[in-house]
Order: C-alpha cells, then sequence, then structure tokens
C-alpha cells in the first residue's frame, strides 16, 4: 500500500511525494498557503505559491518574500503530484487545495464559507476522495443568517444609533471581516472611520475590490466628527484608550461567536452580530457531502465531535492536530497588526 | 410573548445599565397588568413549577432537531445554558405568536397536570412556530432559574422609573411569598395592603470589603467589632405566632429548620432578627462543610437533625414590638437585643449572640482578626455605631473585613471547556497535590477546582498548553501532562469524606500562574491537612 498522499507532521500538511507543504507553521521550503490569516501564512518558507489576488495580502504582512501566484484552476506538478488552488470564499483570495497522484485526489480547505460574501471569490465544492476540513463552528449551534439581513440589521443599528447622536464601533478582524462589513455598510447613513490596522489592509485590498470610502482615524480627527459615524476596529482595539474620543459610544462585535450570549457579555460589548466566514454546520456537511468523499480530516474546531457525528453518517472520518486556530487566530492577526503599526 | 421577547433582545443589545434600565421602564409603561406581574415575578425568580422535566426537554429538542442526543450533550456542554441550547439547534420558525407572557405562563401552569404526550405535542408546536428570542424565552420559562444578566435590583429601578413609587418600597413590596396567580400588580405593587405583611422581611443590608486601611475608618471608639461567621445570613420573624425563616437570597426556608420552632411563644411576636444561621455540631460551631447537607434539604429528619443541629447566631435586631426599629442607631439595637437574649437564653438554647466587641487600638482589633480561622469565622465585620440598618449594599457604616486567603502550590492535572465566551478555551480545572505514599513514592491526589482568577492572555496561554498536552478525553473532560503549578487560594478548609483527597475547600480560586516552580516544588496533601484548625 501506498503511503498516505498527504501526512501531518510537525511542520504542517505534508506531501512526501512533491516535498510540499501545505500552510506549514514552521519554516519549510516549499508552502503552499492557503490564505492571509496569520495562522495560515507565516515567516520563514523558502518558496510560498498561492492565489494571485493573495499575492499584495501576505507580501503586506510578511513583506519581501519569494512568492508565486496562481490562477483558480490552473494544475502545477511537482515530481508527479499535480496541484491547483480553487475558491475557498473565506475572505479575499482564499483557496482550497487540490492534489491528486496517479489518480487520487485531497482536497484541503484552509477556511471557507459557502456563503457568497460578493467580494471574495465563491466558494465551489471540489470532488476529491480525501476531504481535510476546517470545522471551527463545527456545532449543530452554528446557524448563520444570510449575509444580506445580517448587514441590513447592522446599518439599522447604525442609524439607529446615530439618530441618538452616537458614534458607533464595530469591531471585526482587519483581513476579511472588515472588508466583508465595509463592502456592504451604507455610506448615506454617515462617515466610516477606520482604524489603522484595518486601513492598511483595506487600502492593499482596494484595488481587487469596490468598497465605500474610508477615513482613517488620527490624532487629528475630531471628537465632533464621530457623532453619528461608523467606527471599524479590529477586537484589541475594545477597552483601549483609542476609542475614549468617541464617546458617546455605542459598541458591537460582528463574529460567529456572537451566536452565544454570553459572548457578547462577557466581552462587554453592547451588541453582537452573527457574521462568520466559516461555514456553519449545515454548510460543514452539505460542503462535506458535495465533495463526494469518503475519507474526512477535520482539523481545527469542534474536531472530535464533528468527526464522531461524521462516523456516524457513515464517513471514514478523523482528527488531526494542527496549528490552525479558526476564528480566534483572526483576532490575534488583528492584534499583531497593530502591533507592528 | 412578541413584546417581552422583544423587551429581552433589548436588554441583550446593551451592556449599559441605564439603557437597560430605560428599556424595562418603556415595557412596564406599556404592557398590560398581568404580563408586568409576570416580568415582575419571573424578574425576582418566582417562576411557576417546571412542567417538564429538563431530561424530557433535552430529548424532545433532540428529536426536533435530528440529531444524536450525545450531540445535543456535547452542544449543551459548550453553549452552557440549556435554553439557549435548545433554542439554538431547532430550526428556526416563521409564523411569530400572538399570546402574551401571561398566556403562555398559564399554558406552563395547567401542562405540569398532562401527560408527556400532550406535553411534548405542546413543546413541539411551539418549537416550531417561535422565533429565535422567542424560543429562548419560551425555553427560560421552561427550564426555570430566570438568569439573564437583569438582577432584581435593576428591575426594581425601572419598576420605580414607571410607577414613581420608592424603589425601596418596591424592594419591601416584592419581598416574600407571592404569585402572580394569588394576586394582580394593583394589589401587589399600587396599593397598600398591611395585612400582606405577616411574612415579609425587610431587605438586608449588607457590607462591602474594606479598602485601604482600616485606620482610615477614623476612632476606633466609633466601631464595633464581630466575627463574621460562615453559614447562611438570614432573618427569622416571629409575628402573630409564627416563625417565618428568610434567607439573604430572599428564600423562605422556614421548613429546613424547624429547630427555630422554638423560638415562637418565647420571643414575643413583632420581632425580627438578623443573624446568621450556623452549624453547631457537638455543641461548637461547625464548618460550613458541615451545614451544606442542610442546605440541600427540603424537609430534614429527625436524625439529621440529631447529626447536624443548627443555631442561629443573632447580630442585629429590626423590628420590636411590631415595630420598624432600622432607624435607630446600631448601638441601640444592640441593646434591645442583648436584652432579650438575656431575658430568653435559658429557654432556648437555640439561639446565640453575636458578640459585639470594642478595642482601644486598631491594633489590637487586627490582633482579634487574626484569631478568626481558629473560632471558625471568616474575619471580622466593622460596624459604626450609630449606623442604621440600610438597604442593601453600601459603603460607609458596615465593612467586611476578612482573613487573607489560604494558598497552596497545586498542580494542573484535568481541564474542561469553559462556558459562554470561553467556550472554546479550556478554562475549567482541575488541581491536585501530593500524596505521598510508603518508600518515598509520590502521586498526584486531585483537591480542588478552580476556573477563574487568570487573565484572558493567560486563559489563551493555558489553554494552548492543554491542547498540546492532552493525555486521554473522557466527554469533555482532558487529563493533560501534569507540568504546570498554580497558587490556589480558598476561604476555608475542613475534613471531608466526600472528597477524594478527604479535604474540603472553601471558594478555591487560582491567585497566579506560579511559572518559577516546577511540578515537584507543590504542595502536598499534608501540608494541605496542616492548615485545618
Ligand atoms: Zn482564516
Amino acid at each position: 500500500m501506498n503511503p498516505p498522499l498527504l501526512v501531518f507532521n510537525e511542520k504542517g500538511i505534508y506531501c512526501a511525494q512533491a516535498d510540499v507543504y501545505l500552510d506549514p507553521w514552521k519554516p519549510v521550503d516549499k508552502a503552499i498557503i492557503t490564505h492571509g490569516h496569520a495562522d495560515h501564512s507565516r515567516w520563514g518558507h523558502q518558496r510560498y505559491i498561492t492565489h494571485h489576488t493573495n499575492v499584495p495580502i501576505i507580501k503586506h504582512r510578511l513583506g519581501q518574500i519569494n512568492v508565486t501566484g496562481k490562477e483558480w484552476g490552473d494544475t502545477f506538478k511537482v515530481n508527479g503530484v499535480t496541484f491547483s488552488l480553487h475558491p475557498a470564499g473565506h475572505i479575499i483570495g482564499s483557496s482550497q487545495v487540490r492534489v491528486e497522484y496517479q489518480g487520487e485526489v485531497w482536497v484541503f480547505t484552509g477556511d471557507y464559507k459557502t456563503e457568497d460574501d460578493s467580494l471574495a471569490v465563491p466558494y465551489e465544492p471540489i470532488k476529491c476522495h480525501t476531504f481535510i476540513t476546517e470545522c471551527t463552528f463545527g456545532l449543530p449551534a452554528f446557524k448563520w443568517t444570510p449575509q444580506q439581513q445580517v448587514m441590513a440589521n447592522i446599518n439599522e443599528w447604525w442609524a439607529e444609533n446615530k439618530s441618538e447622536g452616537r458614534c458607533s464601533i464595530l469591531f471585526g478582524y482587519s483581513l476579511g471581516k472588515a472588508q466583508r462589513l465595509l463592502k456592504h455598510l451604507d455610506p448615506s447613513i454617515g462617515q466610516i472611520f477606520t482604524h489603522g490596522a484595518i486601513e492598511n489592509i483595506t487600502q492593499v485590498i482596494r484595488p481587487m475590490a469596490n468598497m465605500p470610502s474610508t477615513t482613517l482615524v488620527t490624532k487629528e480627527t475630531k471628537k465632533e466628527d464621530f457623532k453619528g459615524a461608523i467606527v471599524l476596529a479590529p477586537p484589541s482595539a475594545h477597552g483601549s484608550t483609542w476609542i475614549r474620543k468617541m464617546v458617546p459610544y455605542v459598541t458591537a462585535s460582528a463574529s460567529g461567536w456572537m451566536t452565544f450570549r454570553g459572548a457578547r457579555r462577557r466581552r462587554a460589548i453592547d451588541k453582537g452580530f452573527v457574521l462568520s466566514d466559516h461555514c456553519d454546520w449545515n454548510g460543514l456537511l452539505q460542503s462535506i457531502e458535495a465533495t463526494g468523499a469518503e475519507k474526512v480530516i477535520a482539523t481545527h474546531g469542534y474536531t472530535d465531535i464533528f468527526s464522531r457525528y461524521l462516523g456516524e453518517l457513515g464517513y471514514d472520518a478523523r482528527t488531526e492536530k494542527t496549528q490552525f486556530e479558526g476564528e480566534q487566530a483572526e483576532i490575534e492577526t488583528a492584534k499583531e497588526t497593530t502591533a507592528t503599526e | 410573548m412578541k413584546k417581552f421577547a422583544a423587551l429581552i433582545k433589548t436588554l441583550d443589545s446593551t451592556n449599559k445599565t441605564n439603557t437597560k434600565v430605560q428599556a424595562l421602564a418603556d415595557y412596564f409603561d406599556t404592557a398590560n397588568d398581568e404580563d408586568k406581574l409576570w416580568t415582575i415575578a419571573i424578574l425576582s425568580h418566582r417562576r411557576p413549577p417546571r412542567p417538564v422535566n429538563t431530561t424530557l426537554l433535552r430529548e424532545w429538542a433532540t428529536e426536533l432537531a435530528g440529531i444524536p442526543l450525545w450531540l445535543f450533550e456535547e452542544s449543551y456542554h459548550i453553549v452552557g445554558d440549556l435554553a439557549e441550547t435548545i433554542a439554538l439547534i431547532i430550526p428556526d420558525g416563521k409564523e411569530p405568536s400572538e399570546k402574551s407572557l401571561s398566556e403562555f405562563l398559564d399554558d406552563m401552569i395547567h401542562l405540569k397536570s398532562k401527560d408527556d404526550v400532550e406535553k411534548k405535542a405542546y413543546l413541539h408546536k411551539n418549537w416550531r412556530v417561535l422565533d429565535y428570542y422567542e424560543r429562548f424565552v419560551f425555553n427560560k420559562l421552561m427550564t426555570g432559574g430566570f438568569r439573564i444578566g437583569v438582577s432584581q435590583k435593576l428591575m426594581t429601578r425601572a419598576l420605580s422609573k414607571s410607577t414613581s413609587i420608592d424603589e425601596d418600597i418596591l424592594a419591601y413590596k416584592l419581598m416574600g411569598n407571592w404569585s402572580p396567580k394569588k394576586t394582580t400588580f394593583e394589589a401587589l405593587i399600587l396599593k397598600e395592603n398591611p395585612s400582606d405583611y405577616i411574612s415579609k422581611p425587610y431587605p438586608f443590608y449588607l457590607a462591602y470589603a474594606i479598602e485601604g486601611e482600616v485606620k482610615n475608618l477614623g476612632a476606633v471608639t466609633d466601631w464595633y467589632a464581630e466575627h463574621k461567621w460562615d453559614g447562611i445570613r438570614s432573618q427569622v420573624i416571629i409575628r402573630q405566632d409564627e416563625l417565618f425563616v428568610w434567607s439573604r437570597g430572599e428564600e423562605l426556608v422556614t421548613d429546613k429548620y424547624p429547630e427555630f420552632q422554638k423560638l415562637i411563644g418565647v420571643v414575643p411576636n413583632g420581632t425580627v432578627i438578623d443573624g446568621e444561621i450556623l452549624p453547631f455540631p457537638d455543641g461548637k460551631i461547625g464548618t460550613f462543610n458541615d451545614l451544606q447537607t442542610r442546605i440541600g434539604r427540603k424537609t430534614v429528619s429527625k436524625s439529621l437533625l440529631a447529626k447536624k443541629p443548627v443555631i442561629l447566631k443573632a447580630y442585629d435586631i429590626l423590628e420590636w414590638e411590631g415595630e420598624d426599629i432600622r432607624t435607630k442607631s446600631f448601638s441601640e439595637r444592640r441593646k434591645i437585643l442583648g436584652a432579650l437574649y438575656d431575658r430568653v437564653k435559658k429557654d432556648i438554647a437555640v439561639m446565640h449572640l453575636s458578640e459585639t466587641m470594642t478595642f482601644d487600638s486598631w491594633e489590637s482589633m487586627a490582633k482579634e482578626r487574626e484569631r478568626s480561622r481558629e473560632v471558625h469565622s471568616e474575619g471580622l465585620m466593622l460596624k459604626r455605631k450609630d449606623s442604621p440598618y440600610l438597604v442593601g449594599r453600601k459603603k460607609g457604616d458596615w465593612w467586611k473585613w476578612k482573613v487573607d486567603p489560604l494558598t497552596i502550590d497545586a498542580v494542573l492535572t484535568y481541564a474542561m471547556r469553559g462556558h459562554g465566551r470561553r467556550s472554546n478555551l479550556f478554562t475549567d480545572y482541575t488541581f491536585a497535590l501530593w500524596d505521598e505514599k510508603e518508600f518515598g513514592e509520590k502521586e498526584l491526589v486531585t483537591f480542588a477546582k478552580a476556573y477563574s482568577g487568570l487573565t484572558d492572555a493567560e486563559f489563551r496561554e493555558v489553554d494552548k498548553f492543554i491542547k498540546a498536552n492532552t493525555l486521554e478525553r473522557f466527554g469533555p473532560v482532558r487529563s493533560v501532562t501534569p507540568e504546570l503549578v498554580f497558587e490556589i487560594a480558598f476561604e476555608g478548609i475542613a475534613l471531608s469524606k466526600r472528597h477524594k483527597s478527604g479535604v474540603a475547600t472553601r471558594f478555591p480560586r487560582i491567585l497566579r500562574w506560579r511559572k518559577d516552580k516546577k511540578i515537584a516544588e507543590a504542595n502536598s496533601l499534608d501540608d494541605l491537612k496542616q492548615m485545618i484548625v
């Protein structure tokens, strides 16, 4: 019997036949990168391969790196192994990686979501034998409301705060969530301000996406300007002195974790909007079914629970330990970006 | 129900107390009287008895959601709240319900006597149609304990805003044993009705922990010190030849402590005493552990009564000869209480007087505080001699001056996911100490659980360690490689047969992470037992 096409070792997900790693967490020679979040694209690899729309994003984060951009579906062969990237719909430039060798196909999702957010190219199910899936929100308690509805609620919330003369502060991680929120904010309500961490990465993405204009919060921004405006900020800005100038303000967070009442209360945030860049429970199950895979490997998230359930559905399912952290890591990304300013 | 669910949603959308009070006041201004009364009842933890047990609720919800029961249980463990879990896993309803809150509560009262088939049909019907927030509220009413981050105090403030009745008066009206089925909003809240007041306690006066140095409180001669006893703070009421015992949680617990019936006929009618119910095994004050068995039982057997007797340690007197004397000074009230005690002590052994002590210097008072553990108290209570008996937690006249907690260095051995915000982190920990065996062998023995005391960043760091160092998984619990040492603080300690270590600690919590210590340097079970006085 052949060894498995992909194995999980101490450096990452490894294809021995091609000597290539997928989203490695330790420095390696050749790395295929699914997307720009810190837990998937790390420092120190000799060569990076990723989707071309992710190139400016990881360059922004990692500086001068040796990176090759690929188009969706373009195949490239390494020692008989065929690789290709396919849209994952998670954030702009995010891919799944398809790996084929001697007729056997594996797909690694990175992070993904099934809903079209009209910013990232939407997720496409890819037929495979073995599907390596994240399951950040792999519990039946997670069910997303359509984006259109959530964004309508957010705009309504903003308008209401404005009518009360307050500033609306909306927290979302800098890469991905912030641009998704921005894309669907209604600029006719008022001015949209951004935190530096968000503004920087938004500038990188602007050439690739049409989004309302933003104003960076600076020392010179006047207190009165915040009245009725909305401020997009990374979660780490909550509780910092940075937001003091915005008094009176109301805070909200947009995240999948806002499903839990306790999550909002314990973060001491006024309002929680459930909006995630990962799959919900049904999204995960439907995606897995659509791949036709018999074997499923659950990586980060509620892996034990999720794979046990898949087992009951008849899949050959197991879990593997990775250093991916789902939406938690994306919050860290925001911090990191703030720190490097 | 729509309106009540909308209220809960609004309360859930803000973190600001004033906005919450305003939302509640708006609700009280517009809701009908029945709904208002039920809202008051629910938010003061007076709900109708649970019509369906939680096992059935889980089974039926699981069935409707089309998932296996184990998956429901895992989800419940992560969400941390049964009502919320059920609301989340059931597919969203389409048609909002036109029924009012009080109609729903009436349903629930009638549902209790129905058979399981009818109960299940009722639940499934409502779960199918109600939207998320209505479903959540509906489940909360079903499961009881309506804790949604709105305290009774906050509700009282809103009610005061809406009715223009003084907050303290409302707090008084809302105490005691009333039911929305037997009274009306008019009668309970709006009308003065003195005959209702026979069982009614006074709101408790609670103290804050002292801030800074005691000597900043001024002249030591202005203060009385008392030991702060560790039992159940209670009010004992004797009116019209009836006895009522209220615990601080505003719960009527008369039946749990039949020994106090002896006070009737000895202590005159029209008396209300504030005191502490304390365990009194073998004729002396025991530990809180001795009281645990009594707290859990609604009624008590004769043998338990003999094995685990209790006494009332009297602190204060709030009503005397039928008159509210809370505005008299503490020293005057104590004079009345002392005289009463002297008169009745030969007839009733069940009442003791908590000694008030005076000191000529703060230093000598501090010496007395050092003795607290010996006498099984938590420290001292300082009460200004001229203080009236206030309502609720107030600063200034009364202070808690507790002894410093006991501490021990222990090893992290098991971990469980936290609830709510922390549900994706392992934040509930079990700690162990060394048990020295023969031939110098040692093993780690579990002694306490704790889940608070670290910063968010520390919790994340420990979580990472746990995920990378899991030895075994037992459902939601993981055993981890013993490697991390934490300093654990606790308030009290007693021998216990119910604990594997043989020792029970009171209020254990993490004081700090001892990154400087290796597990060999953690304390032993013997070290812990040395602390028992
Ligand atoms: Zn991601």
